[in-house]
């Protein structure tokens, strides 16, 4: 198991807009659906760790994915959102569920 | 509901109650005992390993975490290797967590409040705050307060300003959260035990900010 805190192979940095991919997904998956083609921006870069959704069936889920922490407006998620603007979600993203915010 | 007990709708507090084990065992206690008795049978566990292990689990309780809040409060230093490096300054405190999942505080500041949810299913600081409540697995909970977290505080008694930043932490991997909520004035003369004890359970889910007039269980 690997707790580094950085790694040449990671794709995006603290501030980067990134978009949580929505396509479907089977089976065992930490990207919740309704974040899903939600853009937010990277806070923290937690490291490295096995792939859940491997290590849900008894793979060995390496390689190991960078896991990032991304902050989303509420209002930008819900429709009608009726707290205050200025609130927000964080969530950990694996790196193979995130793209460049903007992209389709 | 249908009664057979004579008494036991009229409030006779000695009305017979059925015991806890009684009926058929579910699919999956079944599942539990079985793996449970191969692996003692196998060699692969001893029974006194897994009483052991049950030990460690039920060891950990809101308490822990509390010394954690109340030592981040009395010590800015600590506070701030808390910050960066949550493992370590917790093995200062002599608190293993364990290998993974790793363990973050998030610190409430004046103008932001943290609550943490699981809406994938229910992780929870386990290694701090021990078992969790029913409610935080609850499907109401999980799918509410992402959605309208305000209301749900509410309904908790917590009324957070409307100006304040509710940041809800959806813990969906490999890291558990907790809360390090703002020391409440009138605690300036407060040494650490006396800290350690109004900070709550639901003060480090952040569901609740602490009282001075209310005191952890335990």
């Amino acid at each position: 198991m690997s707790r580094t805190a950085s790694t040449p192979a990671q794709r995006f940095n603290i501030g980067d807009r990134v978009r949580i991919d929505s396509r479907p997904s089977a089976g065992h998956c930490r990207a919740p659906s309704y974040l899903r083609g939600q853009e937010g921006t990277v806070t923290a870069i937690h490291g490295r760790f096995r792939n859940p959704e491997q290590l849900a069936y008894m793979k060995p889920g390496l390689p190991e994915v960078t896991l990032y922490k991304v902050r989303l407006q509420q209002t930008h998620i819900w429709q009608g959102y009726g707290g205050f603007s200025g609130d927000e979600i964080e969530v950990d993203i694996y790196e193979h569920w995130l793209l460049p915010a903007g992209h389709a | 509901m249908h009664d057979h007990h004579p008494g036991h709708g009229d409030g006779d507090p000695h009305a017979p109650q059925p015991d806890h084990d009684a009926g058929p065992a579910s699919p999956y206690e079944v599942l539990e005992r079985a793996i449970r008795e191969l692996l003692i049978e196998k060699g692969a566990l001893t029974a006194d390993e897994i009483a052991h292990a049950i030990d460690i689990m039920d060891s950990r309780s809101p308490a822990l975490g509390a010394q954690v809040v109340a030592r981040a409060w009395a010590d800015a230093d600590f506070a701030e290797r808390l910050r960066t490096d949550t493992r370590a300054s917790l093995a200062e405190l002599d608190i293993d967590i364990g290998e993974l999942p790793e363990i973050r505080a998030v610190f409430n500041e004046p103008g932001v409040h943290n609550v943490i949810v699981c809406t994938l299913c229910s992780c929870y600081p386990k290694m701090l705050l021990g078992i969790p409540p029913a409610w935080y697995k609850s499907v109401a909970y999980r799918s509410r307060v992402v959605r309208e977290p305000r209301p749900v505080l509410r309904e908790f008694g917590l009324e957070v300003p409307d100006n304040q930043v509710v940041r809800v932490h959806d813990s969906t991997a490999d890291l558990r959260y907790f809360v390090i909520p703002l020391r409440p004035p009138g605690t300036e003369e407060w040494d650490e035990a006396r800290l350690a004890e109004i900070v709550t359970r639901d003060c480090m889910i952040g569901t609740a900010v602490p009282d001075i007039a209310v005191k952890r269980a335990a």
